[in-house]
């Protein structure tokens, strides 16, 4: 139970303006936290409640937006806060989700030439790339094994949003094995190409346009994940591609596979590899990494 | 019918009330910043459903009528031009083939609409025909409009000429503008000077203001300094991603204050500490730059008052044209 965390016993509430409402879970990012904040939303979609407009899961908080002449927003506040008692008495959450495969060009020549033109004024180390900078600040060896350290445990997407479909995403990993590192000292104004792969604080996330950005730049993804002309087929539902509580597997490419998926991509036959699988969150956090080859054990079809 | 854009002023948009449900997807809600004005032009038109109107922002565009319309041109003061003749704003006028509307300089206010009888016909999109650029989704190919664009009207020109907003049920566009906010979300995190420096200092808006959001300079605030929470990132104002509020305030670095509006991401890591109440969204959306705002600290009570008088002048000057 050593790598156990604890939640406070109430989560914060307070009103952003007339409409909004946010409850914290927790100050604090852990999967724990989560948890709860995904089983509250689920509860609030479950009773589809008039005049509640939008649920918005957050990391480790929960935004909802209200028609206040449609419901007050106090009571919207007491009705979550039952929600809120009956999730902790609910115990662990069970999230009936996918495991999917995103192949990543690692240091990728794209992201690296906007990397070297944001360095002085931008970032915190001028003088390698962020990668180099990831390594160190976690006291890793080298730039290799940051990469090998973000591919070999799963993550899971556990916000949506910022622009168009794009995932913020948490490792599943023990969290002494977390790496957390500083966003850009002052962002880049734009130039972020669509599909870099970044890191800021905590959290993964994967550029879904191109844009301003402040997250350091680890690699380039070769599928897309936002598809407004819904030309591929995972887009045939929806022009975004991510879902809260889709769990990430990373897989290293080099650039010419890179190149011949982005083909595919080109031709409309690109697909990605997912598993559905059911995420149990009180077996996740037992054993956490045990629990991931578990999870990556599905979607090698074993 | 349809009207051809020959050119298309800064940043022309078609925009409506704006989406819901998806902000959970990370997509905004859209729709016209100035709600106030663009349902009155559509009200002039004889259009009470939502339809999609063009959002002019400080400088207009050039438009050329291929056939029969009924128009009316609301929100920030601005002359208005058919061919050669100046018509009046806040008033319904119809525009015949080869008809060319255009506009002078903005003298007071920020975003100026154009209402078409029977709407902007672009397809909708996730519920909304709202452009939201950086999704390249809604309005006319998800952009803003373009030389050359042609673009559908769904009416036939037809409606009452002349109808017209009274003066005193128009909105106002003062130099110093109260914007009454409720704090809250991340404001424990503000020390009392801090706090002290966001409601009684004034707030200069400046040049960078957007649909995306409204930034404002002055003296800044400051942030207790406490140990960061896992994964918030390192600065004071940084807090673990979370959703944000639609007219939330946040202030990265402590500097200048921002007021995310209705194109704003939909989340991220910088601490709001507090948020415009709905009724004053309009009014903050009306602003231009160099306007003078105060913050003003409101009770839920007092926010949903003024909600329900905003939506009640609304409903008045609505019904003042039957």
């Amino acid at each position: 139970m050593s790598n156990q965390i604890t939640i406070p016993d109430n989560a914060r509430y307070t009103f952003g303006g007339d409409e909004f409402l946010l409850v914290e879970i927790d100050e604090a990012m852990s999967l724990e936290a989560n948890m709860r904040a995904v089983a509250i939303a689920r509860a609030l979609q479950d009773r589809d409640v008039d005049g509640v407009v939008e649920i918005c899961p957050a990391n480790a908080s929960l935004l909802i937006r209200c028609d206040p002449d449609v419901i007050h927003p106090h009571d919207l506040r007491s009705l979550v806060q039952e929600l809120e008692e009956e999730a902790k008495a609910g115990g662990p959450t069970t999230l009936d989700t996918r495991i999917i495969e995103i192949p990543v060009w690692y240091q990728d020549e794209y992201t690296d030439a906007v990397v070297r033109k944001y360095r002085e004024g931008y970032h915190q180390d001028p003088s390698g790339t962020d990668v180099d900078y990831a390594a160190a600040i976690n006291g890793l060896s080298d730039a290799d094994e940051f990469v090998r350290r973000h591919h070999e445990q799963p993550w899971m997407v556990t916000m949506v949003g910022f622009v168009a479909g794009l995932p913020f995403m948490f490792q599943l990993a023990d969290p002494d094995k977390q790496m957390e590192v500083p966003k850009y000292l002052s962002p880049r104004p734009a130039g972020t190409p669509a599909l870099t792969v970044g890191h800021g604080g905590a959290f993964g996330v994967i550029y879904s346009v191109e844009g301003a950005g402040g997250y350091q730049m680890i690699g380039i993804a070769a599928g897309p994940i936002f598809d407004p002309e819904q030309r591929l087929s995972h887009f045939e539902e929806s022009m975004l591609f991510f879902r809260h509580g889709d769990i990430v597997k990373f897989t290293p490419i080099d650039g010419d596979e890179y190149r011949r998926l982005r083909q595919q991509v080109e031709d409309g036959t690109f697909e990605y590899r997912t598993v559905p699988v059911q995420f149990d969150s009180g077996q996740a956090v037992e054993d956490r990494e045990g629990y991931n080859r578990t999870l990556m054990e599905a979607l090698d079809g074993r | 019918m349809d009207v051809e854009i020959i050119q298309p002023g800064l940043a022309t948009t078609v925009q409506d009330r704006g989406r819901t449900g998806y902000y959970h997807l990370g997509i905004p809600q859209g729709g016209a910043l100035d709600q106030y004005s663009y349902e009155l032009g559509n009200a002039l038109v004889g259009n009470l459903d939502g339809e999609a109107a063009l959002e002019c922002t400080y400088m207009g565009p050039e438009i050329r009528a291929h056939g029969r319309c009924l128009v009316a041109v609301t929100g920030a003061s601005v002359e208005v031009r058919v061919n050669d003749d100046v018509v009046p704003q806040w008033t319904s006028f119809t525009m015949e083939t080869d008809d060319v509307l255009s506009f002078g300089i903005i003298s007071e206010g920020a975003r100026f609409y154009i209402a078409f009888g029977g709407g902007v016909d672009v397809p909708e999109v996730l519920g909304s025909r709202s452009t939201y650029p950086i999704g390249r989704l809604g309005g006319v190919e998800g952009r803003q409009l373009d030389d050359g664009d042609r673009i559908s009207i769904a009416g036939t020109g037809a409606g009452e000429v002349g109808a017209e907003i009274p003066e005193e049920l128009r909105p106002t566009f003062p130099k110093d503008l109260t914007v009454r906010i409720i704090t809250g979300l991340y404001d424990h995190l503000l020390t009392e000077k801090g706090r002290r420096n966001l409601l009684e200092e004034e707030w200069s808006l400046t040049p960078v203001a957007d649909r995306m959001g409204m930034r404002f300079e002055g003296p800044g605030v400051e942030w207790k300094e406490r140990e960061q929470p896992f994964g918030a990132g390192s600065d004071p104002s940084n807090i673990v991603d979370a959703g944000y509020a639609v007219g939330s305030i946040q202030i990265p670095g402590g500097t200048q204050p921002i007021i995310l509006h209705r194109d704003a991401v939909s989340a991220g890591g910088y601490a709001m500490v507090g948020t415009v109440i709905s009724a004053d969204m309009d009014a903050v959306g009306r602003a231009a730059p160099g306007t003078v705002v105060h913050f003003s600290d409101v009770t839920m009570d007092e926010a949903l008052e003024a909600r329900r008088k905003r939506g009640e002048a609304l409903r008045t000057a609505i019904d003042s044209l039957r």
